[in-house]
Parts: structure tokens; C-alpha cells; sequence
């Protein structure tokens, strides 16, 4: 049995204690999706404010568990400042690792974007049933993304 | 009357008696979600398909009419059980849900008009919601709520004007969440005074204490076999024979019918009217099975068991973390079941569950199908531990210590 060592990295808690880009960011300019884990009642907001095609703010909403709260922590670091195709990327980088293809690019193999701070997630693997904690904000993420370009 | 011997009694149940695993056995607190199977349910299923197995209601053959007769048996010995008036006032459903259905649409459709006022609870399982709140969507009836207080209880200060008028009261026996056991007999008696028929959510209540459906003077209840030792695939929904009588079926088919021409059809009579297609045979032999071996472990001394156990693990984990737990419902073991939803500490019940997993400690975390519910009391999720007759003083011990952990984990 993999150890609780795999998922609790220290820093996932430091995300999970120390929030990152925690808040609501004013909609317009930005755009907003809810998004929820039906299983656990986890609640997440993601906030996207882009300038042209560049993602310039990202804030976080909501409530969940310290691997949902984390990944989204390190989420909102890790797209600011991207493109919207490097961060839809990225999002397909980061559910590669956690093992779910993405509809969409199901037959693309994830670019080697470097992970970064992300990389602590891969533990998360190892606990099936966590994976939609930890992908929980990205899939929010991409519904904003998506209200973004429409 | 003696103490159940946990002890003894989990060498019944092979996964509870198993060989630890890393030097842990299994602790499993999640009864209220569905319960563990002993030997005598596994055997009498196995032995039944191997044994004497046939179909039921069907051909005229021995080994057809002995099914039949197990069948049947399974009924007589669950309306035994719950003292129904008779064997033929019992259904056998899919599962508990299944049972709400039933009634809450085919009640609603045949019986209820745009207007006509349905009183539920704060405390209800989504299963005792959700079909009516279809039926509000559907018809257009009015759903009204009876409120909780702080600790947890139905707030009763206005259920007279809640049942002014009101056509059916659907209440828990016992919260899935609080634990809190409801006074049912209380709620029937001034509903059936307001002219409303009772549906009484019994999938925590039966399993867990004696059970008498005419002393309660309900019109119909739930449960669930899988929540009481029995297989999964069963439920049972106990009514009134003058209540079933108008109730019309929702599912057509087989075994449901007294006769069908080009032009029509006519229905059995109750209850197989209400059990289309070929009933689950296996599983009513399983719950005879376990009703058998609740009945010889004596429900009173279920209850007691689980109360005092109750009481040592409100108390336990109290002196263990003082401020740092909060148990949700009401504190006296008298008023409730074994049923623990906690928050502890600012961890979440995910983390939570997941570091009592490494104990092999099974609870459950999440919003346990209420979340009306959690709404009311500011949550999200809970951690839920959840008692039955295999559960002892050492298995809170290991819970203790489980959390524990989970707080140096995180560092609180």
C-alpha cells in the first residue's frame, strides 16, 4: 500500500495552509465557473481575467480538501502569465499525469511542460479515488477558459 | 440480559475476523452506510443456490413450489419482524430507496393535487426528498419542512400548523447524520389526526433496535436488507393493507398481473401486484438469514449495546480532543444511534478519512445523501462513524488514535 507520504507532500500542505491567490476577482473584465464534486460536496470558483490572450489574474473560491485546495493553489501560480493555448496545455500536461485523458486530445500525447511545484501531485495517482479531488479546479478552469472564448 | 461478546461475534464475520493486515485488522465504522455479512447470511445464500434452487411463483414442479415457499417465508419472517398485521403487507423492493419511490410517486399521482401539502424534514435523506420534489415538479404539491433544533431533534413547537391540511407526513426514524432517533409514534399519531398518511424512513431504525410498526401506528416504512446484515439488490416497503390496497403499482410486467388480454389487465393482489418480473429470491433468503441472527442476538440487547457503545465513543473521543471535535446532534446517548458525524479539527473529512484508512479505520466522508442537512449545519462534509453489534470499545480506541495522527499530520 503506497504511503501517506506520497500524498501529503510538504508542499501540498504548504498550498493547502497558505492558499494562494485565494479570493474573487471582479467579473467583468474576469470570468467566473463553479465547479463541484458531487461525491465529496468540494465547492470551487475559479476566477480567469485575461488580457488579449494572456492570463493575467487568477483567483480561488471556495472549499475542499487539502488535495483540492492545494492543486488549486499551485493551478492558479502555475497559468498566470500563460497563453490560453499554454495553459490548455498545461491542463492537459497536468490530467495527463493524473492519469484521465482529456476528451478532447485523448489521442495527443501531453507536451513535457515542465510541472514545477505540480509535480507533488503525482502521489495523487496512487489514490484513485483523490484524483477528482486533485483535478477538480482544473476542470473549472477549462469551463473558463471556454466562457472566456465564446 | 447478557452484554453482547463482541469478541465472540465477529468470528461470524469473516471480514471482520480476518488476518490483520500490516499488523491492523479491520475497523469498520460504516455500518450506517451498509453493514458487514456474517457466516450465516453467506451460507444460507450459497446453500439455498446450491441446494434448492427454482423459480418462484411460476411452475408447478416440487423444487419450484419449495423456492416459492422460501420466498414467501422471507416475507412472513419480516413482517414478524417489524409486527406487521400480516405477511401480505409486506413488499419486496430493490432497496430502500426503491420503497420511497413507490410511494411517494404512485401515492402523489393517484391521490395528490396541485397544492395538496407533503410535510418532510430538515433531517431527511435525499431518498425521502428527491421523489418528492419530482411529485412538486410533476403535480404541483407543497412541500413543507419540519425544522431542527440547535442539538439536533426535530423542532416539533410547530408541527400542528405544519400538519394543517397536510395529506402525507414522510419522516426519518433516525438521522443517517445526527443519529437522532425520532419520536415516530409521537409524529404518527398527531399526523394521522391532521388526516395525513405516514411514511416512516426506517433504513437507521430497523437495523439497529426492536421494531414494532402497529405500536407506532405509521401507515407505511422503509428499510433496506444490506444496512441489517442482509444482501444487497433488497428492500422492503411495509404498508397498511387498506394503504397498498390503493396504491396503484408503478411497474408492469410478470408476477404483477391476475390477468392481461389484448384490451387490458388486471392486477394481483397486494403485495405482488407490486413486484413485476422475477423477485430477488436469493436475497429474501439472505435477509431471513439475518433476521434470524438478529433475532437470536435479541434486538433489545442490539440497542443497548449500541447505546452504550454510543456513550463510551461520544465520551472518548470528547476526552481525547475536547474543543477540537465537534460531534453533531444530541449529546445523550438516550436520544440517539450509533451514528457519529463529526468535524474535527479545520481538516477535511476526505483528509480525514483517508488517514484513518492507514488504520484500516472505514468511515465516511462526505455529505451522506442529506445535504439539506449539511447546509443547516454549515458543512460541506462530515466525517461519519457509524456503530453496529460488531463494533466494540476497541475499535473507538483505534479511531482515537487514528486521529491523532491525522492532527500531527497536518501539523495542528
Amino acid at each position: 500500500m503506497p504511503g501517506l507520504e506520497d500524498l501529503y507532500r510538504e508542499i501540498i500542505l504548504d498550498h493547502y495552509k497558505n492558499p494562494r491567490n485565494r479570493g474573487q476577482l471582479e467579473v467583468p473584465p474576469a470570468v467566473r465557473a463553479d465547479g463541484h464534486n458531487p461525491l465529496c460536496g468540494d465547492e470551487i470558483t475559479v476566477f480567469v481575467e485575461l488580457d488579449g490572450d494572456r492570463v493575467v489574474r487568477v483567483a480561488i473560491d471556495g472549499q475542499g480538501c487539502s488535495i483540492s485546495q492545494s492543486s488549486a493553489s499551485m493551478m492558479s501560480q502555475a497559468m498566470t502569465g500563460r497563453t490560453t493555448d499554454e495553459a490548455r496545455a498545461l491542463l492537459h500536461r497536468f490530467k495527463h499525469m493524473m492519469s484521465i485523458a482529456d476528451h478532447d486530445h485523448s489521442d495527443e500525447p501531453a507536451e513535457d511542460i515542465p510541472l514545477g511545484d505540480l509535480e507533488a501531485l503525482q502521489g495523487v495517482v496512487k489514490f484513485p479515488v483523490r484524483i477528482k479531488c486533485a483535478v477538480l479546479a482544473w476542470n473549472t478552469l477549462a469551463q473558463a477558459l471556454d466562457s472566456a472564448a465564446s | 440480559m447478557a452484554a453482547i461478546d463482541v469478541d465472540a461475534l465477529i468470528q461470524d464475520f469473516p471480514l471482520l475476523s480476518a488476518a490483520p493486515e500490516d499488523g491492523r485488522r479491520l475497523v469498520y465504522l460504516d455500518s450506517a452506510n451498509t453493514s458487514q455479512k456474517p457466516n450465516a447470511v453467506i451460507d444460507a445464500m450459497g446453500r439455498f443456490m446450491r441446494e434448492s434452487y427454482g423459480p418462484i411463483n411460476r411452475s408447478a414442479y416440487r423444487l419450484a413450489a419449495a423456492a416459492t415457499d422460501a420466498y414467501e417465508g422471507a416475507r412472513n419472517r419480516v413482517a414478524r419482524f417489524i409486527n406487521a398485521a400480516s405477511a401480505d403487507e409486506i413488499v419486496f423492493t430493490r432497496n430502500a430507496t426503491d420503497a420511497l419511490n413507490l410511494f411517494a410517486q404512485s401515492w402523489s399521482r393517484a391521490h395528490l393535487r396541485r397544492g395538496d401539502v407533503v410535510v418532510l424534514s430538515h433531517m431527511e435523506h435525499h431518498a425521502n426528498i428527491v421523489p418528492w420534489q419530482m411529485m412538486h415538479d410533476e403535480i404541483g404539491i407543497e412541500l413543507r419542512w419540519i425544522p431542527l433544533t440547535d442539538d439536533g431533534q426535530l423542532d416539533l413547537a410547530n408541527l400542528d400548523d405544519l400538519l394543517d391540511g397536510a395529506s402525507v407526513l414522510a419522516v426519518t426514524a433516525m438521522s443517517n447524520v445526527l443519529g437522532t432517533i425520532n419520536p415516530v409514534a409521537e409524529l404518527c399519531t398527531r399526523a394521522r389526526a391532521a388526516g395525513a398518511v405516514t411514511m416512516v424512513d426506517a433504513c437507521q431504525s430497523v437495523p439497529h433496535g426492536p421494531t414494532d410498526v402497529q405500536a407506532w401506528g405509521a401507515d407505511l416504512c422503509a428499510f433496506s436488507s444490506h444496512k441489517m446484515l442482509g444482501p444487497t439488490g433488497l428492500g422492503v416497503l411495509w404498508g397498511r393493507a387498506e394503504i397498498l390496497e390503493a396504491l396503484p403499482p408503478m411497474i408492469g410486467g410478470g408476477n404483477m398481473i391476475d390477468d392481461v388480454r389484448l384490451d387490458g389487465y388486471s392486477c394481483a393482489p397486494v403485495p405482488t401486484r407490486f413486484e413485476a418480473g422475477t423477485g430477488q429470491l436469493v436475497e429474501a433468503v439472505g435477509l431471513n438469514a439475518a433476521i434470524d441472527y438478529l433475532d437470536t442476538l435479541g434486538m433489545d440487547r442490539v440497542r443497548d449495546h449500541e447505546r452504550e457503545l454510543t456513550r463510551y465513543a461520544i465520551d472518548t473521543l470528547t476526552a481525547a480532543f475536547g474543543d477540537d471535535i465537534t460531534i453533531h446532534g444530541p449529546s445523550d446517548p438516550e436520544l440517539r444511534g450509533g451514528v457519529l458525524s463529526f468535524a474535527f479539527r479545520d481538516l477535511h473529512p476526505h483528509d480525514v478519512s483517508q488517514i484513518l484508512d492507514e488504520y484500516r479505520v472505514c468511515v465516511r466522508a462526505g455529505h451522506h445523501c442529506a445535504k439539506p442537512l449539511m447546509r443547516i449545519l454549515e458543512a460541506n462534509a462530515t466525517v461519519r462513524a457509524s456503530l453496529y453489534i460488531y463494533n466494540g470499545p476497541d475499535d473507538i480506541d483505534v479511531l482515537v488514535e487514528a486521529l491523532s495522527s491525522a492532527g500531527d499530520i497536518f501539523g495542528f
